[in-house]
């Protein structure tokens, strides 16, 4: 075989890995492998990103829906510094991504060359693992670690920077996939008496609860959870990045945890004998304060990352190993039960949350539209199965709340690293990855405008994203707590918009604006029959809040309905 | 478990690799951590290298530091200990003006009585070495700060542990699968 360039090797190396798409944006340092990308298109589409920062949450956004690795790619310095926010958004919610970056040439590291930045500095505490290649005989290993260590275990994000003169260096390219390293155990092995005695403690639970995590569908475990809850006849609660691993109407789905999820899971949270947490991380959004979480209960700690046991939240048997292992080793152990009395529990709480909260929501009589009414219209036109991406504030908290999910993989949204701006991109990376999907993007004014360039690349691509701007003319979540805490000073929270539609109306999407209740129905189904990427910005209450809502440093017993 | 602090031996053995250094030391910065010294050295196992990082932490804070750097790629297996459980040693230099070896003889008994040991003399100044406990260097230079110091410079500690750390056995495991 002829020699290639390191280019042409980063190229086949992704082609190796079955990637067909990746987001990016040129620039000097990563020029010769965009000449190897321009003669390998038929291979690999790349989709060209308005801003870097863009191209890292596409690459989010195609891997959240698909669990795939996705795969952004930039340039030295500014290039490679926009992608931070995308690296410590996947790094803190566990996406698999690898992010290529060029470097200058190797001869001119440390020497401040022009577009010279230490990416591999930068990068460090948000990656799971980076690499700086300074020879193209590096390529072939380092994307092979690179996609092992990327997807594996706890899933995370990986940079690799190339300078300029391994691109151009030719060598002898074979590519092999790798299955260890000997300094990385992805999985823990299975403790099996770890696994009996979890089922003995589930087995004497008289009032258990379950609170899953996105472990659940980054382990595929949906079936498994779904069938240690039918059998156990356990309740069964999520966080936000677990949302949909068990469809909305499940019976014993209690719904959302923490800080504006549901009134029962977090009542029954400090109520509870047993509590069963799988794949979740504790993070203090869903516990509060830690003091006051679940004092009274044993817990239960189904986990694949030894670091995350006993981190936030002291737990009495933490069985390690990935989800859908541990949980089908369980299920062989518990009993066939139902809890009848401790569900209704569940249900009355429910039925107090909707008198107070949810009906005045979704079933609003005021006059000014509430997000909480516009989820549910879109809940009916696409009847549970879209996915939904949300960006970050009220309205990504009104979104999880209250969307229906049938399909797994649905709930896409920024939720350790909170990343207003999210939500754009990562919806066309997600309806590219899954283009029969419907995908449906919900975006506050304020992160819109943070990424709002990318309605260039949705126009260039024509991915048919429906996007749904909830406009109050507020950063409003902010606004809320000026309200609820800082006696209504209202310091930069008010927007002054543009004409939303017409911006969009000059990338050539079509484009809608809603503000009276009896046009929002027939508007959404415009919206999701459209065959192209379509706009849609609803004029909302300009001061709602989002309630139940428990305060930073309360108890999750101490939530809020009003 | 307590919060109270205490001085703690981090060991780590890790793969031979340009970065881990920085991936380390941010575990500790994120959690606003002081390194009181810090070591890097071969081992007895080929291409394998061993960290030696004093700090100062509580039996919670120091547990939950070392489940982070096991997650790190490239880290074989990491472990704290308390003083008493390892053999430690720091060892120090010290450059002093040749003449006050024959101002005051204190100074030589000093270094006798001390174990040091004398790395070089000449005409205007000597350099002692004193190998050792963390107490025996601090009384030493105690000692001799009375007559003045030109220069003085520590390692960082070095240690072994009391109890094994099988890492042997977890690269044969590895081998195996």
């Amino acid at each position: 075989m002829p020699k290639i360039s390191g280019s042409e090797a980063v190229i086949k190396c992704l082609i190796n890995e079955g990637i067909e798409i990746i987001y990016g944006y040129p620039g000097g340092a990563i020029m010769p492998v965009y000449d190897e990308l321009f003669k390998y298109q038929d291979k690999i589409h790349h989709v060209l990103t308005r801003h870097e920062q863009g191209a890292s949450h596409a690459a989010q956004g195609f891997a959240r829906i698909s669990g795939k690795v996705g795969v952004a790619i930039a340039t030295s310095g500014p290039g490679a510094t926009n992608l931070v926010t995308g690296l410590a958004d996947a790094q803190i919610d566990s996406t698999p991504m690898i992010c290529i970056t060029g470097q200058v040439s190797s001869k001119l590291l440390g020497s401040d060359a022009f577009q010279e930045t230490d990416i591999i500095g930068i990068s460090t505490p948000i990656t799971k693992w980076n690499y700086q290649i300074t020879n193209a005989s590096e390529i072939p290993e380092i994307f092979a670690k690179a996609f092992y260590i990327a997807k594996s275990g706890r899933p995370g994000p990986v940079l690799i920077d190339i300078t300029k003169d391994a691109q151009f260096e030719l060598f002898d390219f074979s590519y092999s996939k790798i299955n260890g390293i000997r300094s990385y155990n992805p999985i823990p092995d299975i403790n099996n008496n770890k696994i009996k005695e979890a089922a003995k403690l589930i087995n004497q639970a008289k009032k258990p609860l379950i609170v899953w995590g996105q472990g659940i569908i980054l382990g595929n475990a949906e079936k498994e959870l779904i069938n240690l809850v039918d059998k156990t006849g356990i309740p069964a609660a999520w966080t936000i990045l677990g949302a949909s691993a068990i469809p909305t109407e499940h019976p014993l789905n209690v719904g959302m945890l923490g800080m504006h999820g549901n009134y029962a899971p977090n009542i029954k949270t400090n109520e509870c004998d047993v509590l069963i947490a799988i794949g979740m991380r504790f993070d203090d959004r869903v516990t509060g304060d830690v003091t006051r979480y679940a004092k009274q209960a044993q817990i239960i700690h189904f986990e694949i990352d030894p670091a995350e046991v006993n981190k936030n939240i002291e737990v009495d048997i933490a069985v390690l190993g990935n989800a859908k292992q541990t949980l089908k080793e369980v299920i062989k152990y518990v009993h066939v039960n139902s809890h009848k009395n401790w569900l209704k529990e569940f249900s009355d709480l429910y039925q107090v949350e909707f008198n107070k909260v949810i009906n005045a929501e979704i079933n609003p009589t005021k006059k000014g539209l509430t997000m909480g009414e516009v989820i549910k219209q879109i809940n009916e036109f696409t009847k549970g199965n879209a996915a939904i991406v949300s960006d970050v504030g009220q309205h990504q908290m009104v979104a999880c709340r209250y969307a229906n999910f049938k399909i797994s993989k649905s709930n896409i949204t920024s939720g350790g690293l909170g990343t207003m701006g999210f939500a754009l991109p990562a919806a066309l990376g997600a309806k590219m990855a899954a283009p029969n999907r419907e995908v449906v993007a919900i975006i506050g004014d304020g992160g819109y405008q943070m990424t709002i360039q990318e309605l260039g690349t949705v126009f260039q691509t024509k991915a048919a994203v429906k996007i749904v701007v909830l406009n109050n003319d507020f950063l409003g979540m902010v606004r809320q707590w000026q309200q609820l805490f800082f006696e209504k000073r209202y310091a930069s929270t008010e927007m002054v918009n543009p004409d939303f539609v017409k911006i969009a109306e000059g990338y050539y999407i079509k484009a809608k604006r809603v503000n009276k209740r009896d046009e929002l129905a027939s508007a959404i189904e415009e919206m999701i029959k459209s065959k192209e990427p379509y706009f849609l910005e609803v004029v909302v209450e300009k001061e709602a809040n989002v309630f139940p809502m428990i305060p930073t440093g309360s108890s999750v017993s101490e939530i809020r309905l009003s | 478990m307590s919060e109270n602090k205490i001085k703690y031996t981090v060991s780590v053995y890790s793969e031979d690799s340009v970065g881990l250094l920085n991936r380390i030391s941010a575990i500790f910065q994120k959690r606003h951590i002081n390194i009181i010294s810090f070591n890097v050295s071969i081992t007895e196992i080929k291409d394998i290298k061993r960290w030696t990082i004093m700090v100062e932490s509580s039996d919670i804070k120091i547990k939950k530091i070392v489940g982070q750097i096991n997650k790190q790629i490239g880290v074989i297996k990491s472990f704290y200990h308390t003083d008493e459980e390892t053999i430690y040693q720091e060892s120090c230099l010290f450059k002093i003006k040749s003449s006050l070896l024959f101002d005051d003889r204190k100074i030589q008994n000093i270094i006798k009585e001390s174990n040091a040991v004398i790395v070089t003399v000449n005409s205007e100044f000597f350099v002692i070495e004193k190998s050792g406990r963390s107490f025996e260097l601090d009384d030493l230079y105690e000692k001799l700060s009375k007559y003045g110091i030109l220069q003085y410079v520590r390692s960082a500690r070095i240690s072994v542990t009391k109890s094994p750390l099988m890492i042997s056995e977890i690269l044969k495991k590895f081998k195996k699968k």
